[in-house]
């Protein structure tokens, strides 16, 4: 054995790594300029939004278009209060759900063998292919038949179940050696527990993305045809009410769309950096 | 007698196997029912209803009308338009699938070389388009025709240009700048899941490919990281293929709609154009039936393609 180098992996060198770090950063740089872009508008004084040549920077940044998105977001029919509320349960209830029912239907689907399998995996697959514009109607009957229009489940059930999620799930837990649940079940776990206790501790970096995924999605969910109380709608629909104003309302659409962006951010950083942490240690995969 | 004692001993142990087997399924339905029940009621239905609805008049106002196939008919003998989208979604999906493909791939193994802080900022910055969602606004802005779009006001400071450039609105440009905006968010999904993959690589892995001799980052890559890679990059290949056949739907939100000459109109765009704007839902649904055929070829292609290496 040769003895551990402070590097964690044995391939390339200094020079290779600094190369790659300017790639990287040049690259980066080409990514995040419009979000850079989005953020100075919501600080720019309405004057200096339509200056020729337009800048990059704002020369006296202002946080008056804040102040004015609190104030409308203040003086609405509906404390803006609520609002919060609906959109921070509805992301906490699908994401949560997602991940318990994603992640144990899909160990089933990729480590045991049962009848109907085979079927499942199939429909999952080509369902991810799918894309039609009348879905959302049929979603309206089904929903409408069911009678939960215009409830938080019409803006929670429908996105809980992805097939985006259970492939996933499934492609990564597919990883794992059958030698490992093969062992728990000799020793008599049932396979609820082999699921939890056993396959999700070792696939750590799938779920944490599937969570950011979950939480990104359920963060946009807007429910336009699904909810008309005023009293049920997330933060985006009535960020978007606002802001569709016209052009006096510019710099509060560009505030809006900034601090519509921190939440899923946050939540990225937070998963993101365990993922990060997770160096799988030992030769658990096939 | 002795052989006696020993089929009793494999009917008990056969009898046993079945009750263990029909035991272990219980526990297995009760796993995948929360799942598939909501999958069944908001994915399955609406998708089986949604189906043949392209064989129909279908128009929001009165019952469907089964039409046969004359939907499909116009769409191939009549509507030039469509043929234009067809086109478009081929030239936009053919270039910007592998390209994002490559991408995707790439960066995330190009971060997993970084130390350990660098790597989650890094992510962070290449998936923050898709965590910022839709600036369209923004992009607008950068591509605006006039001497206030900053693209314009660049190149006309430069000398590189000599007037403003009618980027959302030239049928020369409209599929450049989509393509340009298109690549800025292709980084998602598969992305991400290919980040996740290369963290669970096993560190021993590439202790024995050290000690087996492997000398750089290449060698690295082709006898280690990818080999441990399929089911990430098979995910990933399906979350591209879908993303570059239904993305065109941006230049309905970057540009006017519909785009000059239908320059940047591509089938999703003409299925939006038909369902959301003239109700002809059953038109439409006929045109997503299309997409989804294609789509369902291409990822049978691809499947064969990257099945070849990864399995």
């Amino acid at each position: 054995m040769r003895p551990k180098k402070s590097r964690k992996k044995y391939g390339g060198s200094r020079g290779g790594d600094i190369a790659i770090f300017i790639l990287l950063v040049l690259l980066g740089l080409f990514m995040l300029f419009p979000i850079y872009l989005s953020a100075i508008q919501s600080i720019k004084p309405s004057e200096e939004l339509f200056l020729f040549p337009p800048k990059l920077y704002a020369m006296a940044p202002t946080n008056q278009n804040y102040v004015d998105l609190i104030n409308t977001a203040s003086n609405m029919w509906v404390p803006f209060s609520r609002y919060i509320f609906n959109s921070v349960f509805v992301a906490i209830v699908v994401t949560v759900a997602q991940l318990i029912f994603s992640s144990s239907a899909a160990y089933a689907l990729a480590k045991v063998q049962f009848p109907g399998r085979k079927m499942l995996n199939k429909i999952i697959e080509i369902t991810l292919l799918f894309t039609s514009t009348v879905l959302y109607i049929m979603q309206y009957i089904v929903m409408a038949t069911m009678g939960i229009i215009d409830t938080y489940l019409a803006i929670t059930l429908p996105y809980i179940a992805t097939s985006m999620g259970l492939f996933l799930m499934r492609q990564f837990i597919g990883q794992l050696p059958d030698a490992l649940i093969e062992a728990a079940y000799l020793d008599g776990a049932g396979q609820v527990r082999i699921c939890w206790q056993i396959v999700m501790p070792n696939v750590k970096p799938a779920w944490l993305t599937l969570m950011i995924f979950a939480f990104n999605g359920a963060w946009q969910i807007t429910g336009y045809s699904f909810i008309y109380n005023e009293a049920l709608k997330p933060i985006p629909t009535v960020l978007q009410q606002i802001s569709a104003s016209g052009i006096a309302r510019a710099g509060v659409a560009a505030a809006a769309t900034v601090v519509l962006m921190i939440p899923p951010m946050l939540i990225f950083l937070l998963c993101q950096s365990s993922v990060v942490e997770t160096m799988a240690q030992s030769g658990l995969k096939d | 007698m002795a052989k006696q004692e020993k089929s009793l001993y494999i009917e008990d142990n056969k009898f046993r196997y079945t009750l263990r087997e029909m035991k272990k399924n219980v526990g297995v339905y009760g796993l995948i029912a929360p799942y598939f029940v909501l999958f069944l009621i908001f994915m399955i239905i609406p998708v089986c209803i949604s189906l043949p609805m392209g064989f129909t008049n279908f128009n929001m106002a009165q019952f469907p009308r089964w039409v046969g196939l004359s939907n499909f008919y116009s769409l191939f003998l009549e509507d030039e338009v469509f043929l234009k989208a067809i086109e478009n979604t081929l030239v936009f999906a053919v270039v910007t699938g592998p390209i994002s493909y490559i991408l995707c791939f790439i960066l995330a193994w190009l971060i997993n070389e970084l130390p350990g802080p660098m790597k989650t900022v890094f992510t962070f910055v290449f998936y923050a388009p898709t965590l910022a969602g839709n600036i369209y606004t923004t992009w607008q802005l950068i591509f605006s025709g006039d001497t206030y779009g900053i693209m314009n006001a660049y190149l006309i400071n430069l000398g590189i240009a000599k007037g403003a450039i009618q980027w959302l609105t030239d049928a020369n440009y409209i599929m450049g700048v989509l393509i340009v905006v298109q690549l800025w968010m292709a980084l998602g999904a598969g992305f991400l899941a290919i980040r996740a993959g290369l963290q669970g690589i096993p560190r021993d892995r590439y202790e024995a490919g050290a000690i087996e001799g492997i000398k750089n980052r290449g060698q690295e890559l082709i006898y280690v990281t990818i080999p441990a890679m399929g089911p990430q990059l098979m995910f990933a290949a399906v979350m591209q293929i879908t993303s570059s056949f239904t993305a065109g739907d941006i230049g309905r939100m970057l540009t006017a709609f519909p785009t000059t000459d239908y320059a940047g109109h591509t089938i999703m765009t003409h299925a939006y154009d038909y369902g959301s704007i003239r109700y002809e839902m059953g038109y439409s649904s006929a045109i997503c039936f299309v997409l989804f055929a294609v789509m369902l070829i291409a990822n049978w292609a691809i499947k064969k393609l990257l099945g070849k290496y990864l399995d």
